[in-house]
């Protein structure tokens, strides 16, 4: 536990005034970017250097001191809430890119480097990094890892895991390993420990030091923006262009509702559409001239009642901005909102958007929808207003059958948010009580004593605090209204 | 105010436009982490001074509003926020003496010429002096250049295109008389007729800034009687007036003078922004080339949007290379009278500023605002590389003058 003898151990790691214990330096690391669940942690920890994470680490597992490893703080799903009387190691100062190698089109990285900054240190070099969730501007490759994320251009390239070659970690219980190594080929040598980590949101340890792959820069991008009049529709167009062969870089749809949040927050000049298809074309400039003249064929036939194509970098961007922006955009419709992640198979895209729909109606709650249309990965926004008694319940009820929904059509709870805090409860929907036995055995095996970011992933343990209801206790004094 | 704070979903896109965060590494000194403190005083869960050091040290720059999906009026909210808590706040006896000189002498030209004679006398104590004094003072130049007087009314030069009020600024008139001259005389040789009306005063921007808000708005009053109403545009040549100007509306809201604030805030205009518009009557420029790095003002680039103007009037001067520098958006530390109150976080993002300037070879430097020069110009001269730092409008008129 944190008494006094942990934080006079800790003082020996880390400097004092890197270790924030005053309800001002803790309050801010209550929540991710899940606001629905809040919980000041026990301290702090602003390490800066590998060697001060490994002794902290160690500390945690000897006095049995829950610990949560966070970045950014920009997960979806709580990944990254504190726990109670638990220590925060926030990896935020251990942002170097150590090495960059272009000839292995290699990079070598610290965790709390922001996904994006890999890019823009490649792009001298003709070489970026694929996976780009929607927060590649500020999430960290350390939180990337944890969620194993995704992001539009996973489609064609795969998420994170495809593109983490090897690592340095730390494991729960304070041993030092390497996964992996510094090339393709290594690999393949023995079990995939890499895989195994990767997407284990925090549960098994924190990687100190990652070598990713890099990729060449596509000759040439082709955005295409179809607009429809019907949402359903636009999910069958989806279908038709997998069934066609064709593997663009991206496929998203957004509906009505997160059309008007993003024409909002950046004008990106999208159509006036019940629902709009970005599809994203790239590679070598004669391949993807002849994709683009199928694209059109397959979109027309779709029943589109617009087609456009961007003619320049900046209208590429705008069209990006839009989509990238979209979650945080409803923030200007609806004042509190849920972000699901379920999955469904591509073929049966049209059918689910329909359901939701009809969901949507019976609970009388408004549902945006933006999201990964290639490979199946939904987006539902559900919208509420948390000082309405009994909207957050609703709220979640419905994520709940849209999560059921998923899975009986075959798909899956999570895409890429994973399951953190929020999906705890639905793990026994997709897994067996036998399943998930193996993995809390396989956790245990690395993290006896279940200290790393404990509370997550599996159903059960301490409940969190839920985001207060009611008015605002100013609104409730007169002193302030809403517009 | 509680709205701002319930837009914010807390998504963390802002942290990475926020020079705090990106220097600091925490969440307290970020745009989201801000609005949460500020959130948990308002609902009295958090004493005001524990939040205070987080709050201090933002720097205003606004880089974190155009990076908000969710539209957070981020100003408004640290405005009213600050002007708040300035009420109840009491400051230790040096900061509050330092205080009480800033918001008695910056906004007033004669008196803050006054000071700078005597700072320049207490220079040789300065090594005495805490931080707070010894940054102040190092931001004044060895000597004050002499009064560059304008006319009442500089007319227009051949066929008049337009008819504006020009803002001389505060600090900027007493310590770079030669902006505003250059500013009149380039809209003049453009066409326009400038007027200058002698009564306006400082545009009370600096005070808001820093929570004055009453101070503000006696200033403010000023200028709406001082500034005719019959002109196109009210000219201002520093960032901070231009988008102080443009918040009156919000400093008048529920008073009597809030549809002429709201006027005059709509008439409030940058010079590039306006002569962009307007269009250079004819490009003289430079016998070689001459290498450029413009720098962004926060309050022309986050808070006016003012990204493509001021490039547009730069490019069309023959013989100027216009260079791109790296993290252009970044906060150059000077924020109004930040490397005052936040003096170390200043000199480091000066610095970093500074590094990625040199990084591209410049000659020389321009900007839109006064409080990015004087930063710039320190910085270089310290660097070892004293590159000479302008205003656009003096750029413009000497490219003119050739």
């Amino acid at each position: 536990m944190m008494n006094s003898a942990f934080f006079t151990a800790l003082e020996k790691i880390c400097p004092a005034e890197r270790i924030l214990t005053r309800d001002a330096q803790l309050l801010p690391y209550e929540s991710d970017a899940l606001t629905a669940f809040h919980l000041k942690p026990g301290a702090v920890v602003l390490p800066e250097s590998e060697a001060e994470i490994i002794d902290t680490v160690r500390l945690c597992h000897e006095m049995a001191v829950p610990f949560v490893a966070r970045g950014s703080g920009t997960s979806l799903s709580g990944g990254s809430l504190p726990i109670p009387d638990g220590l925060v190691i926030a990896l935020n100062r251990l942002n170097r890119i150590k090495k960059l190698d272009p000839e292995q089109r290699i990079a070598v990285v610290e965790p709390g480097v922001v996904n994006l900054h890999i890019t823009q240190a490649a792009a001298p070099y003709g070489l970026y990094y694929a996976p780009d969730p929607s927060s590649q501007s500020i999430c960290t490759i350390g939180g990337n890892i944890a969620f194993n994320s995704g992001g539009a251009h996973c489609l064609k390239y795969g998420m994170t895991s495809n593109h983490v070659l090897g690592m340095k970690v730390v494991l729960a219980d304070g041993a030092l390993t390497q996964f992996g190594c510094e090339s393709v080929e290594g690999v393949g040598i023995g079990p995939d420990l890499v895989g195994l980590f990767v997407g284990s949101e925090g549960l098994f340890g924190i990687a100190l030091e990652i070598t990713l792959r890099l990729m060449p820069q596509p000759e040439l991008y082709r955005t295409v923006l179809a607009a429809y009049d019907d949402l359903g529709r636009a999910g069958d167009a989806v279908s038709m262009v997998v069934a066609s062969g064709l593997l663009p870089g991206a496929m998203e749809i957004m509906d009505r509702l997160a059309i008007k949040a993003a024409e909002a927050s950046v004008a990106a000049g999208y159509p006036d559409a019940e629902a709009l298809l970005i599809v994203e074309l790239e590679g070598e400039a004669p391949q993807v001239q002849a994709e683009f003249e199928q694209l059109r064929g397959i979109i027309e036939d779709s029943g589109a009642f617009e087609l456009r194509v961007a003619n320049s970098e900046e209208e590429r961007d705008r069209i990006w901005k839009g989509r990238k922006g979209a979650f945080s955009a409803v923030g200007r419709l609806s004042p509190d909102y849920i972000v699901q992640d379920g999955v469904v198979p591509r073929s049966r895209l049209g059918e689910a958007l329909l359901a939701i729909g009809a969901l949507k109606r019976q609970y009388g709650l408004d549902v945006a929808n933006v999201f990964h249309a290639g490979d199946g990965n939904l987006h539902p926004l559900i919208l509420y207003d948390g000082r309405e008694p009994g909207a957050l319940e609703r709220a979640e009820e419905l994520a709940g059958e849209i999560l059921a929904l998923c899975v009986s059509l075959g798909g899956s709870i999570t895409g890429e948010h994973g399951i953190g805090m929020e999906k705890r409860e639905y793990l026994p929907a997709m897994f067996s009580e036998e399943e998930i036995d193996i993995m809390q055995a396989l956790r245990r095996a690395i993290d006896p004593k279940e200290i790393a970011n404990r509370g997550k992933m599996f159903p059960g343990g301490e409940a969190p605090a839920l985001k207060q209801q009611g008015m605002h206790p100013l609104e409730k004094q007169g002193i302030i209204s809403r517009e | 105010m509680a709205t701002a704070i319930e837009k914010c979903v807390h998504c963390g896109f802002c942290l990475a436009a926020c020079p705090t965060y990106s220097l600091l590494g925490e969440e307290m000194d970020s745009p989201r982490g801000r609005i949460y403190l500020m959130k948990n005083v308002l609902e009295d869960k958090l004493p005001a001074e524990e939040a205070q050091p987080y709050i201090d040290r933002c720097l205003g720059c606004m880089a974190c509003v155009p990076a908000c999906p969710s539209g957070v009026a981020y100003g408004d909210l640290l405005v009213g926020y600050r002007a708040l808590q300035e009420k109840e706040r009491a400051r230790p006896p040096l900061d509050a003496l330092a205080r009480k000189m800033m918001i008695e002498t910056l906004p007033y030209p004669r008196r803050f010429r006054l000071a700078a004679a005597a700072g320049k006398i207490g220079a040789a104590l300065a090594p005495a002096l805490p931080d707070a004094f010894a940054s102040m003072l190092s931001l004044l130049p060895d000597r004050l250049p002499p009064p560059r007087p304008l006319p009442a009314v500089l007319p227009a030069q051949g066929d008049r295109r337009g008819k504006v009020a020009l803002m001389l600024g505060c600090v900027q008139q007493a310590l770079a008389p030669e902006i505003a001259y250059a500013a009149a005389h380039t809209l003049a040789a453009n066409g326009v007729e400038a007027q200058i009306p002698q009564a306006q005063g400082c545009c009370g921007s600096i005070l808001l800034h820093i929570g004055a808000a009453e101070q503000a708005q006696q200033i403010a009053r000023r200028n709406l009687e001082a500034i005719p109403s019959d002109v196109d545009a009210i000219i201002t040549t520093a960032a901070g007036c231009g988008s102080g100007i443009k918040d009156y509306a919000l400093l008048f809201k529920g008073e009597p003078d809030q549809d002429r604030a709201a006027d005059f805030a709509h008439k409030a205009m940058d010079f590039s922004a306006y002569l962009a518009e307007l269009g250079l009557r004819e490009a003289r420029g430079f016998d070689s080339e001459v290498r450029i790095v413009y720098q962004d003002a926060c309050h022309l680039l986050h808070a006016q949007g003012h990204e493509a103007e001021p490039r547009k009037l730069l490019a069309s001067i023959p013989n100027l290379r216009l260079l791109n520098i790296a993290d252009a958006g970044m906060c150059c530390g000077s924020a109004g009278t930040y490397n005052i109150d936040q003096p170390k976080i200043a000199a480091e993002l000066a610095r970093r500023k500074v590094e990625s300037i040199l990084a591209v070879e410049p000659d020389m430097v321009v900007s839109g605002n006064i409080g990015c020069m004087a930063q710039l110009r320190q910085q270089l001269k310290s660097s070892g590389n004293p590159l000479p730092v302008m205003h656009i409008a003096e750029l413009l008129w000497q490219a003119h003058q050739r």
